[in-house]
């Protein structure tokens, strides 16, 4: 399996070669943080084509097809107008905060996705706690809502924004527990401990089988409402409160909005991957060892980015199946079914691992 | 086989004969229409007039007597003799049907004792009446304008009013008052707080996605609860009942789709056939099966547009998909035949505008299976789905009682166990030849009222099915007139359309053009139980109960 | 000072009805002359804006549900990429005025319009839209909705075929096509209460400041 941190030892070699130390992490700060601006948009515009045209398979419909063959090049021309509309200020609001809310949630939605493990040595924040860092870089995210909905200073929007902290901060108990019970197994809270540790003994649904299975559903429900998106799409549940927490946001101030939805749903898919599908780690049946050569060929990149998809699927799946659920429903959900189910998942799986019974 | 609906309207009478003993005993004298049975047809809607201050008595005494249906609350501008307002009301226990006129003095300041304590609909209808003709029910808690905005200058519908002189076109934001007045038969006025200052009120509309067009709810929240609904009507208002005034017979049957276009068919068939009776023309076997036919298209569009909408509403949006992709073939068989898509403009006095189209058959048998293999999938896709379980069930709920005293008829009355479908009641067209039953649930909450729609997709397609092969041959078209005038009376017909009893009233002075012409919306009773019902739920909750007793706001506001 | 034809997929410029008010909004807006170097630019930016026109979910009656029609599955507005449809004005691109405007309506329709962020269209269907249609006579119906906000394109029915939707937003996506984002204003379109507006935002700023 490739290692890509061959690449970057290589690079910051070359740079001390001729430069200070301190010069040479500079030059690799900025190109990382580029790397990342450049994968956030690239991952955003093939999520929010790839939303378009799932959702409109699923309907019985053909989706986006006049720009470009098959309509991919639609997401461009909706970021050329976005770029160029009007942002509206108004009187009445809070100006600074209402200004700052997008870009809390674009950053902390930026900060996540740099702790994604794209592939063995390839992973930007990566440090010994990293899930603890992952938990509280996406929790900024709730910020944002919250203070879109307070400074537009309009009902719809406050009422938005109160459902989305309700809902956020409730959902993301679980996350954590099933995070707890993942970590219960690997033993390690480093992400790319995680994906070595699944690399050498099998990924964790299969290792941990019937509590990981348990914890994997908890995590899709939790992710798919810590995302805000349907069956818990109410905080922006357009049917009731017309946009929700960014109604009065326009042009790229929206926009934000916008991308943040879909990069916060490839992060969520990307989580899900990293603790439960093996991140990068390639699919090895135990016993077929030609066909695991053959897997192994495929670079870590590959299964990274294609499991990930795949769990991005799941979720439109559900999105575009099941109708909303009522805030009380969304909490009661939350309170009186996941938390105690992965609670009990978790001791469940500490018994898993102290009495060896997992794979 | 006879096609006189008045006729049968006497047998049904006769048949529940229960009402004559306390008729007999009411203050007010005979009845005509159940006193004589033999009567001249055009009687049988003929108001009773009763005096001013006679009318809060015999109101009273009817209510007691189990008259517990409004039906119709009709303003009408007498010009020298004031203004008059007429009651239409069932007893739905013997489905005995009365009507009482009664004309207030002057046009100062008319008034008349209020009904609103009596059945909770008059509330509504009362205010209509105000707002277009300026009667002021005495005793009325909440005399407020519904329709016209607030600073609207004169009552539109008197026939001296010079509504457009005093009314520009004003582009300030409407004013709305929290408060509001109540006039008392003595002269004395109260007035009455609609929301506090302690009330949260958030707007739901006028342009809101989910309220099935431009309709606007004042809403007081607490926390996400509902404490209060106040509707605020009439952005849609176009004064349809007052233009129909200066038009032409046949120029009035173009306004009727364009009010519930999702009852086109159905409201022009009331109509039409409110007009024939009064002229006393009998249409064709054939017509009356094709009118029958295409009613039943028309519900069953509806009812999928319902559960469309009622999907989309809930955040279900492939199910809405489904919906629409089903109801273009019903559009495909209206557009051959009709050449409208929404709009069909097919019935016509004394027929229907083209014969059916040689395709019509075979499309429609095609139909038939098509439909009801895709309704087992609306099944699968949404309501049998655990989320709409939770969304719907108990959401809502309005008893048997409530729906009669708001006069929802419908579907929304038959989810709460009334039995109130016109086809059954008062068989018009072809209802009396096939079989179907009358769809009726009794929980009386959201999930009721959805399965009440898809209940009764079942009986329209198995209405269509038992008539498809058998369709009479005759004249599409009865001649008529170059010149349709109406003899001088008061005619009143009722079809059930898609969400209920729509009835029109038609007064007529004998001239070429109507004299008065009122609608029985099938909405505006469901907008007005919208307070009862949500009072309590949630916000979300709103949304779901207005879904599912489905109005439409064009047809709210005429 | 000739412009080159905007290219819409599937139909020739010569099939376009009425192509002597397009050109002649081309000579208005190319009045000064064409900019060599932005041009290009402008171009990338309408081709942006054209393929990306979210409808604001605006329905007031009957051309409302063929609205719904042309956004499912057999019509497919998406296929435009106009099926991002907005229920925040601030978001929308284009407001459909399906139905009638009633003077009651008349100054909730202005304030969605203002709310709405730059740039803007207006496509007026259906005959209660363009004049009232089958209500003109009435006492409470606006005389066409251009008396209240300018309007772009009309799609005349009542209501219009789902079809006649469609040609209506490409006809739009020429007229978006044609406009210039570096430069001169592009609204040609008689805006009828744009002063009364103005002023009355100048009086409110000012009460706004006082207190």
């Amino acid at each position: 399996m490739f290692n890509f941190s061959i690449v970057t030892g290589w690079i910051h070699q070359l740079l001390t070669g001729f430069l200070p130390e301190w010069t040479a992490i500079l030059i690799e700060s900025v190109l990382v943080a580029l790397a990342i601006i450049t994968l956030y948009a690239v991952f955003a515009i093939v999520l929010i084509y790839m939303e378009r045209k799932v959702c409109a398979f699923f309907q019985c419909r053909l989706g986006p097809n006049r720009v470009g063959k098959w309509g991919t090049l639609q997401v461009f021309c909706d970021v050329f107008k976005m770029l160029t509309k009007e942002i509206i200020t108004m009187r009445n609001t809070d100006l600074l905060l209402h200004n700052l809310a997008p870009f809390l949630v674009v950053t902390a939605s930026m900060l996540t996705f740099a702790c994604l493990p794209w592939n063995a040595g390839a992973q930007i924040i990566d440090f010994n706690v990293g899930v603890f860092f992952l938990l509280a870089a996406s929790s900024i995210g709730v910020v944002g809502i919250l203070l879109a909905g307070w400074s537009s200073n309009n009902k719809y929007s406050l009422i938005g924004a109160m459902r989305s902290g309700a809902q956020i901060i409730s959902y993301e108990l679980s996350i954590g527990m099933t995070m707890l019970t993942m970590i219960c197994l690997t033993g390690t809270m480093s992400i790319s401990g995680i994906c070595e540790d699944q690399a050498a003994n099998g990924w964790n649904i299969v290792r941990g089988h019937v509590p990981a299975v348990i914890a994997f559903i908890i995590y899709l429900i939790a992710g798919n409402a810590e995302c805000n998106r349907g069956p818990f799409d109410l905080p922006e549940s357009e049917s009731e409160l017309t946009a929700g927490y960014h109604t009065e946001y326009s042009g790229m101030h929206f926009g934000f909005y916008y991308l943040a939805e879909y990069l916060n749903l490839f992060i969520t898919a990307g989580i899900a991957t990293t603790i439960f599908l093996g991140g990068w780690a390639p699919l090895h049946i135990v016993g077929l060892s030609a066909l695991n050569g053959v897997m192994d060929m495929i670079p870590g990149f590959v299964w990274f980015v294609g499991k990930t998809f795949f769990v991005v699927f799941l979720l439109m799946w559900l999105r575009w199946t099941f109708p909303r659920l009522r805030i009380d429903q969304i909490l009661s959900l939350e309170w009186k079914y996941l938390v105690p189910i992965s609670m009990v998942n978790l001791v469940l799986m500490a018994l898993c691992v102290a009495f060896g019974l997992h794979f | 086989m006879t096609h006189n609906k008045y006729l049968r309207n006497h047998r049904l009478t006769e048949e529940a004969p229960a009402p004559e003993a306390p008729k007999a005993a009411a203050p007010a004298g005979p009845a005509p229409k159940d006193a004589a049975p033999a009567a001249p047809a055009r009687n049988a809607c003929e108001p009773r007039t009763v005096a001013p201050d006679a009318l809060r008595a015999e109101l009273e005494a009817l209510r007691a007597q189990g008259y517990d249906f409004l039906e119709c609350l009709t303003g009408i501008d007498e010009e020298a003799d004031g203004l008059g307002v007429i009651y239409h009301l069932c007893n739905t226990q013997t489905g005995s049907r009365t009507v009482l006129k009664a004309t207030a003095e002057g046009r100062e300041n008319p008034i008349l004792p209020t009904a609103s304590d009596l059945w909770d609909i008059a509330n509504i209808y009362e205010r209509e009446v105000y707002d277009f003709y300026g009667v002021k029910f005495a005793g009325h808690p909440d005399m407020r304008r519904i329709f016209m905005r607030e600073d609207w200058v004169g009552y539109p519908f008197r026939k001296d009013d010079k509504t457009e002189e005093n009314n520009p076109l004003r582009m300030d934001n409407e004013p709305l008052s929290d408060t509001t007045t109540q006039y008392n038969a003595d002269g004395t006025t109260e007035t009455h707080t609609i929301f506090g200052k302690d009330d949260y009120v958030v707007n739901i509309g006028p342009q809101h996605p989910s309220t099935h067009g431009v309709l606007h709810f004042r809403v007081a929240l607490e926390g996400e609860t509902i404490r209060k609904i106040d509707p605020v009507l009439g952005y849609i208002h176009r004064g349809i009942e007052k233009i129909s005034e200066q038009l032409t017979y046949p120029q009035t049957l173009a306004l009727t789709d364009r009010m519930d276009y999702l009852g086109a068919m159905q409201s022009r068939h009331a109509l039409c056939m409110c007009i024939e009776q009064a002229m006393g023309v009998e249409v064709s076997d054939r017509v009356q099966v094709i009118r029958t036919i295409m009613d039943e298209l028309q519900r069953i569009d509806s009812h999928i547009l319902f559960f469309s909408c009622l999907c989309q509403d809930l955040g279900a949006t492939t199910a809405f998909l489904y919906g629409f992709r089903d109801r273009e073939k019903i559009l495909d068989i209206f557009e051959e035949t009709c050449g409208g898509r929404l709009i069909l403009n097919y019935n016509t006095i004394g027929g229907v505008m083209a014969d059916l189209h040689p395709n019509f058959q075979k499309r429609v048998k095609e139909f038939i299976p098509y439909m009801r293999r895709n309704l087992e999938e609306y099944f699968d896709i949404f309501c049998n789905n655990v989320i709409a379980h939770n969304r719907l069930d108990g959401v809502g709920v309005l008893s048997k009682e409530q729906c009669i005293s708001f006069g929802c008829t419908g579907g929304t009355g038959r989810a709460s166990g009334w039995h109130n479908d016109v086809r059954k009641l008062r068989p018009y067209a072809a209802y009396d030849r096939v079989t179907f039953n009358e769809a009726i649930r009794t929980e009386g909450d959201s999930y009721a009222r959805l399965m009440i729609r898809m209940d009764e997709i079942r009986e329209s397609l198995s209405i269509i099915e038992q008539l498809i092969d058998n369709i009479p041959e005759g004249p599409y078209q009865e001649k008529m007139k170059p010149i349709i005038k109406v003899p001088e009376g008061t005619y009143y017909s009722s079809v059930e359309a898609s969400r209920g009893e729509f009835g029109v009233l038609l007064v007529s002075k004998g001239d070429k053009n109507p004299y008065r012409l009122h609608y029985r919306s099938t909405g505006l009773p469901l907008v007005a139980v919208m307070d009862t019902a949500c009072r309590g739920n949630m916000l979300a909750d709103l949304i779901s109960i207005g879904g599912t007793v489905d109005y439409v706001v064009p047809d709210i506001d005429r | 000072m000739a412009m080159k034809h905007p290219k819409i997929k599937n139909i020739p410029y010569e099939e376009f009805k009425d192509n002597e008010t397009f050109e002649e909004l081309v000579a208005q807006l190319n009045a000064g002359g064409t900019n060599v170097i932005v041009r290009p630019l402008d171009d990338l930016i309408n081709w942006g804006r054209s393929n990306s026109l979210w409808p604001l979910t605006f329905a007031t009656s009957c051309c409302g549900i063929e609205f719904m029609a042309v956004c499912a599955a057999r019509y497919d507005i998406a296929r435009f990429g106009f099926e991002v449809t907005r229920n925040s004005p601030r978001q929308a691109d284009v407001i459909l005025v399906s139905g009638t405007i009633t003077t009651k309506m008349a100054p909730v329709l202005r304030r969605l319009y203002d709310q709405m962020a730059d740039p803007k269209y207006v496509v007026a269907i259906g005959g209660c839209a363009i004049s009232g249609g089958p209500f003109t006579k009435s006492y409470h119906v606006v005389k066409g909705v251009d008396q209240i906000i300018p309007v772009d394109v009309y799609v005349p029915g009542c209501p219009p075929r789902p079809e006649a939707f469609l040609y209506g937003m490409m006809q739009l996506q020429r007229k978006v096509k044609a406009e210039n984002f570096f430069g001169t204003t592009n609204k040609k379109q008689k805006d009828p209460y744009r002063d009364e507006m103005k002023q009355k935002g100048e009086e409110l700023l000012k009460q706004a400041e006082q207190a």
